[in-house]
Protein backbone atom coordinates (compact mmCIF):
# COMPACT_ATOMS: atom_id res chain seq x y z
CA UNK A 1 0.00 0.00 0.00
CA UNK A 2 1.48 3.58 -0.85
CA UNK A 3 1.22 6.69 1.29
CA UNK A 4 -1.07 9.27 0.34
CA UNK A 5 -0.75 12.05 1.67
CA UNK A 6 -2.32 15.66 1.20
CA UNK A 7 -0.39 18.93 1.85
CA UNK A 8 -1.98 22.14 1.68
CA UNK A 9 -0.30 25.11 -0.30
CA UNK A 10 -0.95 28.42 0.91
CA UNK A 11 1.93 30.53 -0.94
CA UNK A 12 4.59 30.86 -3.34
CA UNK A 13 7.21 30.15 -0.20
CA UNK A 14 5.55 26.77 0.89
CA UNK A 15 5.72 25.86 -2.48
CA UNK A 16 9.66 26.44 -2.92
CA UNK A 17 10.00 24.48 0.47
CA UNK A 18 8.18 21.33 -0.71
CA UNK A 19 9.30 21.23 -3.96
CA UNK A 20 13.36 21.62 -2.07
CA UNK A 21 12.09 18.77 0.23
CA UNK A 22 10.84 16.72 -2.90
CA UNK A 23 13.64 17.19 -4.83
CA UNK A 24 16.16 15.96 -2.16
CA UNK A 25 13.79 11.98 -2.13
CA UNK A 26 14.63 12.13 -5.97
CA UNK A 27 17.11 9.75 -7.31
CA UNK A 28 17.84 9.21 -11.14
CA UNK A 29 15.00 7.59 -12.98
CA UNK A 30 12.26 8.78 -10.77
CA UNK A 31 9.38 10.35 -12.54
CA UNK A 32 7.30 13.06 -10.73
CA UNK A 33 3.44 12.82 -12.18
CA UNK A 34 1.55 16.06 -12.32
CA UNK A 35 -1.99 16.79 -13.06
CA UNK A 36 -4.36 19.61 -11.94
CA UNK A 37 -6.08 22.18 -14.51
CA UNK A 38 -4.83 24.84 -16.33
CA UNK A 39 -3.42 27.09 -14.51
CA UNK A 40 -3.21 24.93 -10.94
CA UNK A 41 0.46 25.69 -11.11
CA UNK A 42 2.22 22.55 -12.53
CA UNK A 43 4.95 24.77 -13.96
CA UNK A 44 5.14 26.28 -10.85
CA UNK A 45 5.70 23.40 -8.71
CA UNK A 46 7.93 22.05 -11.59
CA UNK A 47 10.01 25.25 -11.10
CA UNK A 48 10.12 24.57 -6.90
CA UNK A 49 11.63 21.22 -7.85
CA UNK A 50 14.04 22.35 -10.68
CA UNK A 51 15.76 24.58 -8.05
CA UNK A 52 15.89 22.01 -5.06
CA UNK A 53 17.55 19.96 -7.19
CA UNK A 54 20.14 22.84 -7.70
CA UNK A 55 19.35 23.83 -11.23
CA UNK A 56 19.72 27.54 -11.70
CA UNK A 57 18.45 28.11 -15.24
CA UNK A 58 14.74 29.15 -15.90
CA UNK A 59 12.09 26.97 -16.40
CA UNK A 60 9.86 27.70 -19.17
CA UNK A 61 6.73 26.25 -20.38
CA UNK A 62 7.55 22.47 -22.35
CA UNK A 63 3.49 22.90 -23.79
CA UNK A 64 5.15 23.90 -27.21
CA UNK A 65 8.25 21.52 -27.73
CA UNK A 66 6.61 18.49 -25.24
CA UNK A 67 10.02 18.08 -23.48
CA UNK A 68 12.89 20.52 -22.29
CA UNK A 69 15.99 18.80 -20.55
CA UNK A 70 17.87 21.19 -18.28
CA UNK A 71 21.92 20.14 -16.65
CA UNK A 72 23.75 21.66 -14.22
CA UNK A 73 21.71 20.58 -11.02
CA UNK A 74 22.08 17.38 -8.47
CA UNK A 75 20.68 15.31 -11.73
CA UNK A 76 19.73 16.35 -14.79
CA UNK A 77 15.57 17.30 -14.92
CA UNK A 78 13.11 16.46 -18.00
CA UNK A 79 10.37 18.58 -17.78
CA UNK A 80 7.50 17.14 -19.92
CA UNK A 81 4.14 18.87 -21.13
CA UNK A 82 2.00 16.25 -22.20
CA UNK A 83 -0.91 18.02 -23.41
CA UNK A 84 -0.40 17.96 -27.25
CA UNK A 85 -0.29 14.20 -27.23
CA UNK A 86 -2.55 12.65 -28.90
CA UNK A 87 -1.77 9.13 -28.21
CA UNK A 88 0.67 7.15 -26.39
CA UNK A 89 2.14 5.98 -29.55
CA UNK A 90 3.42 9.67 -29.91
CA UNK A 91 5.32 8.98 -26.61
CA UNK A 92 7.04 6.17 -28.31
CA UNK A 93 8.55 8.44 -31.00
CA UNK A 94 9.87 11.04 -28.25
CA UNK A 95 11.73 8.16 -27.31
CA UNK A 96 9.90 9.01 -23.58
CA UNK A 97 11.60 5.50 -21.80
CA UNK A 98 15.21 6.96 -22.56
CA UNK A 99 13.90 9.62 -19.98
CA UNK A 100 11.55 8.03 -17.63
CA UNK A 101 14.15 5.31 -16.67
CA UNK A 102 17.56 7.40 -17.82
CA UNK A 103 19.77 9.26 -15.74
CA UNK A 104 17.52 11.91 -14.61
CA UNK A 105 14.33 13.05 -13.14
CA UNK A 106 11.00 13.19 -15.58
CA UNK A 107 8.36 15.92 -14.31
CA UNK A 108 5.35 14.98 -16.40
CA UNK A 109 2.66 17.99 -16.61
CA UNK A 110 -0.94 16.33 -17.24
CA UNK A 111 0.06 13.01 -16.29
CA UNK A 112 -3.38 11.74 -16.45
CA UNK A 113 -3.26 11.73 -20.32
CA UNK A 114 -0.25 9.16 -20.83
CA UNK A 115 -1.80 7.17 -17.46
CA UNK A 116 -0.47 3.63 -18.95
CA UNK A 117 3.03 4.80 -19.48
CA UNK A 118 3.74 6.32 -16.25
CA UNK A 119 6.00 3.99 -13.88
CA UNK A 120 4.05 2.07 -10.88
CA UNK A 121 6.50 3.90 -8.52
CA UNK A 122 6.37 7.68 -9.68
CA UNK A 123 5.20 9.74 -7.55
CA UNK A 124 2.27 11.33 -8.16
CA UNK A 125 0.84 15.11 -7.05
CA UNK A 126 -2.45 16.05 -8.11
CA UNK A 127 -3.18 19.85 -7.57
CA UNK A 128 -6.36 21.33 -6.72
CA UNK A 129 -7.51 25.02 -5.70
CA UNK A 130 -7.71 25.75 -2.21
CA UNK A 131 -10.62 27.69 -0.82
CA UNK A 132 -8.54 31.38 -0.64
CA UNK A 133 -6.79 32.97 -3.49
CA UNK A 134 -3.05 31.52 -4.03
CA UNK A 135 -3.72 28.05 -2.02
CA UNK A 136 -3.39 25.21 -3.24
CA UNK A 137 -4.22 21.35 -2.42
CA UNK A 138 -1.63 18.79 -3.02
CA UNK A 139 -2.77 14.90 -3.14
CA UNK A 140 0.86 12.96 -3.01
CA UNK A 141 1.23 9.67 -3.51
CA UNK A 142 4.93 8.04 -2.76
CA UNK B 1 23.96 28.44 -58.43
CA UNK B 2 20.84 29.10 -60.25
CA UNK B 3 20.84 32.71 -62.54
CA UNK B 4 24.57 33.39 -61.17
CA UNK B 5 22.51 33.03 -57.91
CA UNK B 6 23.65 30.97 -54.64
CA UNK B 7 21.38 28.40 -54.27
CA UNK B 8 20.44 27.54 -50.88
CA UNK B 9 18.32 24.15 -50.47
CA UNK B 10 16.69 24.86 -46.65
CA UNK B 11 15.03 22.11 -44.47
CA UNK B 12 13.02 23.08 -41.01
CA UNK B 13 11.34 20.08 -39.28
CA UNK B 14 11.83 21.49 -35.38
CA UNK B 15 8.21 21.42 -34.50
CA UNK B 16 5.04 20.64 -36.09
CA UNK B 17 5.23 21.58 -40.23
CA UNK B 18 7.99 19.44 -42.39
CA UNK B 19 9.08 22.16 -44.75
CA UNK B 20 11.84 22.84 -47.75
CA UNK B 21 12.47 25.63 -49.68
CA UNK B 22 15.11 26.67 -52.73
CA UNK B 23 16.20 30.27 -51.82
CA UNK B 24 18.77 32.22 -54.04
CA UNK B 25 21.38 34.90 -52.94
CA UNK B 26 19.30 34.46 -49.87
CA UNK B 27 16.43 36.03 -50.38
CA UNK B 28 14.94 35.32 -53.75
CA UNK B 29 12.32 32.97 -52.60
CA UNK B 30 11.80 30.10 -55.77
CA UNK B 31 9.83 27.62 -53.83
CA UNK B 32 8.58 27.62 -50.34
CA UNK B 33 6.99 23.97 -49.30
CA UNK B 34 5.03 23.60 -46.11
CA UNK B 35 3.55 20.25 -45.37
CA UNK B 36 0.59 21.51 -43.80
CA UNK B 37 -0.54 23.57 -46.58
CA UNK B 38 -0.74 20.41 -49.11
CA UNK B 39 -3.45 18.49 -47.81
CA UNK B 40 -1.31 15.67 -46.34
CA UNK B 41 -4.87 14.00 -45.11
CA UNK B 42 -6.48 13.76 -48.96
CA UNK B 43 -2.55 12.22 -49.67
CA UNK B 44 -2.18 10.03 -47.01
CA UNK B 45 -5.84 9.06 -46.12
CA UNK B 46 -5.73 10.27 -42.06
CA UNK B 47 -5.61 12.69 -40.05
CA UNK B 48 -2.11 14.28 -39.54
CA UNK B 49 -0.89 13.59 -36.06
CA UNK B 50 -0.33 17.23 -34.46
CA UNK B 51 3.62 16.09 -33.36
CA UNK B 52 4.76 12.82 -34.67
CA UNK B 53 8.13 13.07 -36.03
CA UNK B 54 7.00 9.55 -37.81
CA UNK B 55 4.77 12.03 -39.57
CA UNK B 56 8.16 14.10 -40.39
CA UNK B 57 9.66 11.33 -42.16
CA UNK B 58 6.76 10.33 -44.17
CA UNK B 59 6.68 14.05 -45.51
CA UNK B 60 10.57 15.13 -45.47
CA UNK B 61 11.26 13.39 -49.20
CA UNK B 62 8.44 14.64 -50.59
CA UNK B 63 8.56 17.96 -49.16
CA UNK B 64 12.18 18.31 -50.36
CA UNK B 65 11.34 17.27 -54.30
CA UNK B 66 8.36 19.44 -53.98
CA UNK B 67 10.60 22.35 -53.46
CA UNK B 68 13.10 21.39 -55.92
CA UNK B 69 10.72 20.35 -58.41
CA UNK B 70 8.57 23.87 -58.04
CA UNK B 71 12.09 25.81 -58.10
CA UNK B 72 12.84 24.22 -61.69
CA UNK B 73 16.42 22.57 -59.79
CA UNK B 74 18.12 19.94 -59.28
CA UNK B 75 20.71 18.81 -57.08
CA UNK B 76 23.59 19.63 -58.98
CA UNK B 77 22.36 23.45 -59.10
CA UNK B 78 22.29 23.43 -55.12
CA UNK B 79 25.55 25.04 -53.66
CA UNK B 80 24.76 24.86 -49.88
CA UNK B 81 21.93 22.45 -47.34
CA UNK B 82 20.57 24.56 -44.77
CA UNK B 83 18.93 23.25 -41.96
CA UNK B 84 17.52 24.13 -38.60
CA UNK B 85 18.97 22.46 -35.78
CA UNK B 86 17.13 23.73 -32.67
CA UNK B 87 15.58 24.49 -30.91
CA UNK B 88 12.78 22.47 -31.44
CA UNK B 89 11.54 18.79 -30.83
CA UNK B 90 14.72 16.48 -30.55
CA UNK B 91 12.63 13.90 -32.68
CA UNK B 92 11.05 16.35 -35.41
CA UNK B 93 14.65 18.27 -35.74
CA UNK B 94 16.32 15.05 -36.06
CA UNK B 95 14.54 14.10 -39.28
CA UNK B 96 15.56 16.88 -41.16
CA UNK B 97 19.03 17.25 -39.86
CA UNK B 98 19.53 13.93 -41.12
CA UNK B 99 17.87 14.66 -44.04
CA UNK B 100 20.15 17.44 -44.81
CA UNK B 101 23.21 15.71 -43.56
CA UNK B 102 22.16 12.74 -46.21
CA UNK B 103 22.00 14.80 -49.21
CA UNK B 104 25.35 17.10 -47.98
CA UNK B 105 27.29 14.08 -47.94
CA UNK B 106 25.54 12.18 -51.16
CA UNK B 107 25.66 15.30 -53.29
CA UNK B 108 29.34 16.37 -51.81
CA UNK B 109 27.74 20.08 -50.64
CA UNK B 110 28.48 22.48 -47.68
CA UNK B 111 26.32 21.71 -44.65
CA UNK B 112 24.83 25.08 -42.33
CA UNK B 113 22.65 24.50 -39.22
CA UNK B 114 20.38 27.19 -38.55
CA UNK B 115 19.09 28.66 -35.52
CA UNK B 116 15.19 28.54 -35.50
CA UNK B 117 14.69 31.76 -34.20
CA UNK B 118 17.75 33.57 -36.55
CA UNK B 119 15.13 32.04 -38.88
CA UNK B 120 11.75 33.57 -38.03
CA UNK B 121 13.72 36.80 -37.71
CA UNK B 122 15.45 36.22 -41.40
CA UNK B 123 12.16 35.92 -43.01
CA UNK B 124 11.85 40.22 -43.20
CA UNK B 125 14.98 40.16 -44.79
CA UNK B 126 13.12 37.89 -47.68
CA UNK B 127 9.70 39.91 -47.03
CA UNK B 128 11.34 43.82 -47.49
CA UNK B 129 15.07 43.69 -49.78
CA UNK B 130 16.02 46.94 -48.33
CA UNK B 131 16.23 45.68 -44.84
CA UNK B 132 19.33 45.69 -43.27
CA UNK B 133 21.05 45.19 -40.01
CA UNK B 134 21.05 46.48 -37.10
CA UNK B 135 17.87 46.34 -35.80
CA UNK B 136 15.32 44.94 -32.70
CA UNK B 137 13.73 41.97 -33.41
CA UNK B 138 10.49 40.97 -31.56
CA UNK B 139 9.95 37.03 -31.64
CA UNK B 140 6.37 35.95 -30.98
CA UNK B 141 5.06 32.51 -31.44
CA UNK B 142 3.39 29.32 -30.03
CA UNK B 143 7.17 28.51 -28.86
CA UNK B 144 9.18 32.11 -28.45
CA UNK B 145 8.95 34.94 -27.09
CA UNK B 146 12.34 36.82 -27.31
CA UNK B 147 13.57 40.29 -27.81
CA UNK B 148 16.83 40.31 -29.57
CA UNK B 149 19.49 42.67 -30.38
CA UNK B 150 20.70 41.95 -34.36
CA UNK B 151 23.83 43.29 -34.69
CA UNK B 152 24.54 41.95 -38.20
CA UNK B 153 23.46 38.95 -40.33
CA UNK B 154 25.06 36.68 -37.88
CA UNK B 155 25.31 38.36 -34.56
CA UNK B 156 22.24 38.03 -32.77
CA UNK B 157 22.13 39.29 -28.62
CA UNK B 158 19.00 38.07 -26.98
CA UNK B 159 17.94 40.57 -24.68
CA UNK B 160 15.15 39.21 -23.00
CA UNK B 161 12.80 36.32 -23.01
CA UNK B 162 10.00 34.69 -21.50
CA UNK B 163 10.50 33.13 -17.83
CA UNK B 164 7.62 31.01 -18.41
CA UNK B 165 4.98 30.83 -20.89
CA UNK B 166 5.29 31.99 -24.59
CA UNK B 167 2.91 34.31 -25.89
CA UNK B 168 1.01 32.12 -28.36
CA UNK B 169 0.79 29.35 -25.60
CA UNK B 170 -0.94 31.91 -23.28
CA UNK B 171 -3.10 32.48 -26.06
CA UNK B 172 -4.27 28.97 -26.76
CA UNK B 173 -4.21 28.47 -23.00
CA UNK B 174 -6.83 31.21 -22.58
CA UNK B 175 -8.52 30.80 -26.00
CA UNK B 176 -9.42 27.13 -24.21
CA UNK B 177 -10.24 28.64 -20.98
CA UNK B 178 -12.82 30.31 -23.04
CA UNK B 179 -13.93 27.55 -25.10
CA UNK B 180 -12.77 29.11 -28.14
CA UNK B 181 -10.98 26.24 -29.48
CA UNK B 182 -7.55 25.86 -31.57
CA UNK B 183 -5.51 27.68 -32.61
CA UNK B 184 -5.74 30.27 -30.34
CA UNK B 185 -4.03 33.74 -31.63
CA UNK B 186 -5.96 34.10 -34.60
CA UNK B 187 -9.12 33.50 -32.55
CA UNK B 188 -8.89 35.68 -29.77
CA UNK B 189 -7.79 38.08 -32.33
CA UNK B 190 -10.79 38.13 -34.01
CA UNK B 191 -13.29 38.17 -30.86
CA UNK B 192 -11.64 40.42 -29.51
CA UNK B 193 -12.35 43.38 -32.03
CA UNK B 194 -15.80 43.06 -30.68
CA UNK B 195 -15.09 43.47 -27.13
CA UNK B 196 -13.78 46.31 -24.84
CA UNK B 197 -10.38 45.81 -23.86
CA UNK B 198 -11.10 48.16 -20.93
CA UNK B 199 -14.37 46.40 -19.82
CA UNK B 200 -12.23 43.79 -17.82
CA UNK B 201 -8.73 44.83 -16.46
CA UNK B 202 -5.78 42.13 -16.10
CA UNK B 203 -2.87 42.47 -14.37
CA UNK B 204 0.23 43.65 -16.66
CA UNK B 205 3.19 41.62 -15.48
CA UNK B 206 6.35 43.99 -16.12
CA UNK B 207 9.03 41.92 -13.48
CA UNK B 208 12.25 44.02 -11.94
CA UNK B 209 12.29 47.51 -13.08
CA UNK B 210 14.58 47.59 -16.33
CA UNK B 211 14.01 43.70 -16.92
CA UNK B 212 13.02 43.10 -20.23
CA UNK B 213 11.90 39.65 -19.54
CA UNK B 214 8.35 38.46 -20.19
CA UNK B 215 5.75 35.94 -17.80
CA UNK B 216 2.41 35.31 -19.34
CA UNK B 217 1.60 32.33 -17.15
CA UNK B 218 0.31 34.57 -14.66
CA UNK B 219 -2.25 36.19 -17.04
CA UNK B 220 -3.84 32.81 -17.83
CA UNK B 221 -4.75 32.05 -13.59
CA UNK B 222 -5.96 35.78 -14.07
CA UNK B 223 -8.52 34.83 -16.55
CA UNK B 224 -9.46 31.82 -14.64
CA UNK B 225 -10.34 33.83 -11.41
CA UNK B 226 -12.05 36.27 -13.11
CA UNK B 227 -14.04 33.71 -14.76
CA UNK B 228 -14.71 32.12 -11.52
CA UNK B 229 -15.98 34.77 -9.74
CA UNK B 230 -17.95 35.64 -12.06
CA UNK B 231 -19.84 32.49 -12.76
CA UNK B 232 -20.53 32.55 -8.74
CA UNK B 233 -21.60 35.75 -8.47
CA UNK B 234 -24.00 34.78 -11.48
CA UNK B 235 -22.63 37.14 -13.94
CA UNK B 236 -22.95 36.19 -17.75
CA UNK B 237 -19.41 36.09 -19.27
CA UNK B 238 -18.91 38.53 -22.10
CA UNK B 239 -16.31 36.50 -23.57
CA UNK B 240 -15.20 39.68 -26.61
CA UNK B 241 -14.70 41.84 -23.83
CA UNK B 242 -12.31 38.94 -21.66
CA UNK B 243 -10.66 38.33 -24.62
CA UNK B 244 -10.21 41.95 -25.14
CA UNK B 245 -8.43 42.37 -21.90
CA UNK B 246 -6.56 40.14 -22.00
CA UNK B 247 -4.95 40.79 -25.26
CA UNK B 248 -4.53 44.17 -24.01
CA UNK B 249 -2.75 43.07 -20.55
CA UNK B 250 -0.35 40.94 -22.87
CA UNK B 251 0.21 43.17 -25.81
CA UNK B 252 1.20 46.35 -23.88
CA UNK B 253 3.61 45.01 -21.92
CA UNK B 254 5.11 43.05 -25.23
CA UNK B 255 4.91 47.16 -26.86
CA UNK B 256 6.32 48.77 -23.96
CA UNK B 257 9.44 46.30 -23.53
CA UNK B 258 9.98 46.28 -27.19
CA UNK B 259 9.69 50.07 -27.88
CA UNK B 260 11.82 50.99 -24.88
CA UNK B 261 14.59 48.26 -25.77
CA UNK B 262 14.82 49.74 -29.27
CA UNK B 263 14.47 53.67 -27.54
CA UNK B 264 17.86 52.61 -24.91
CA UNK B 265 19.68 50.97 -28.01
CA UNK B 266 19.06 53.84 -30.74
CA UNK B 267 17.55 51.30 -33.05
CA UNK B 268 15.46 53.14 -36.00
CA UNK B 269 13.87 49.84 -36.98
CA UNK B 270 11.86 47.07 -35.25
CA UNK B 271 11.29 43.82 -36.96
CA UNK B 272 8.52 41.45 -35.81
CA UNK B 273 8.63 37.87 -36.27
CA UNK B 274 7.07 34.37 -35.57
CA UNK B 275 3.00 33.22 -35.86
CA UNK B 276 2.09 36.16 -33.44
CA UNK B 277 3.65 38.80 -35.57
CA UNK B 278 0.46 38.08 -37.46
CA UNK B 279 -1.95 39.36 -34.61
CA UNK B 280 -3.58 42.49 -36.15
CA UNK B 281 -4.15 44.41 -32.51
CA UNK B 282 0.03 43.98 -31.94
CA UNK B 283 0.70 45.38 -35.26
CA UNK B 284 -1.91 48.06 -35.18
CA UNK B 285 -0.17 48.84 -31.37
CA UNK B 286 3.28 48.73 -32.81
CA UNK B 287 2.64 50.56 -35.75
CA UNK B 288 0.85 53.18 -33.37
CA UNK B 289 4.00 53.74 -31.36
CA UNK B 290 6.76 53.37 -34.13
CA UNK B 291 4.77 56.46 -35.76
CA UNK B 292 5.16 58.20 -32.88
CA UNK B 293 8.81 58.01 -32.44
CA UNK B 294 10.05 58.34 -35.90
CA UNK B 295 10.87 53.90 -35.96
CA UNK B 296 10.36 51.72 -38.93
CA UNK B 297 8.40 48.98 -38.70
CA UNK B 298 8.75 45.37 -40.50
CA UNK B 299 6.77 42.33 -40.22
CA UNK B 300 6.42 39.50 -42.80
CA UNK B 301 3.69 38.32 -44.37
CA UNK B 302 1.62 35.55 -42.58
CA UNK B 303 3.12 32.73 -44.85
CA UNK B 304 6.72 33.97 -43.62
CA UNK B 305 5.42 34.41 -40.01
CA UNK B 306 4.73 30.75 -39.59
CA UNK B 307 6.94 28.05 -39.41
CA UNK B 308 8.65 27.61 -43.16
CA UNK B 309 12.11 26.64 -44.69
CA UNK B 310 12.18 29.97 -46.78
CA UNK B 311 13.50 31.55 -43.35
CA UNK B 312 15.82 28.89 -42.69
CA UNK B 313 17.24 29.66 -46.21
CA UNK B 314 17.91 32.96 -45.81
CA UNK B 315 19.45 32.85 -42.81
CA UNK B 316 21.61 29.93 -44.00
CA UNK B 317 22.30 31.93 -47.01
CA UNK B 318 24.26 34.89 -44.41
CA UNK B 319 25.79 32.02 -42.32
CA UNK B 320 27.42 30.70 -45.16
CA UNK B 321 28.86 33.85 -46.39
CA UNK B 322 30.07 34.59 -42.99
CA UNK B 323 32.34 31.26 -43.24
CA UNK B 324 29.70 29.61 -41.07
CA UNK B 325 29.60 25.84 -42.18
CA UNK B 326 28.98 22.73 -40.30
CA UNK B 327 30.57 19.32 -40.07
CA UNK B 328 28.50 16.09 -40.35
CA UNK B 329 28.63 15.59 -36.71
CA UNK B 330 26.27 18.48 -36.47
CA UNK B 331 23.85 17.81 -33.91
CA UNK B 332 20.07 18.83 -32.67
CA UNK B 333 19.82 21.20 -29.60
CA UNK B 334 16.23 21.17 -28.43
CA UNK B 335 17.74 23.81 -25.90
CA UNK B 336 19.75 25.86 -28.47
CA UNK B 337 20.09 29.49 -27.49
CA UNK B 338 20.06 32.63 -29.99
Amino acid sequence: MRNEEIIKISNEKETADFGRSLADKLVPGSVVALTGDLGAGKTTLTKAIAAGLGIEAVITSPTFTIVKEYYGGRLPLYHFDVYRIGDEEEMFELGYEEYFYGEGVSVVEWADIIEDLIPEDAIRIRIEYGQNEGERIYTCTF
Amino acid sequence: MIDGKLAVLAIESSCDETAAAVVLDGRDVRSNIISSQIETHKLYGGVVPEIASRQHLTNVNWVVDSALEEAGASMDDIDVIGVTYGPGLVGALLIGLATAKAYALACGKPLVGVNHIAGHISANFIEHPELEPPFMALVVSGGHTNLVEVRSYTDFHVLGGTRDDAVGEAYDKVARVLGLGYPGGPLIDKIAKEGDPEAVHFKRVYLEKGSLDFSFSGIKTGVLNYINSEKQAGREIHVPDVAAGFQAAVLDVIVDKTMSAAKDLGKDKIVMAGGVAANSRLREMMQQQCDKNGIALYRPSPILCTDNAAMIGCAAYYKYMAGGTDGLDLDAIPNLEL
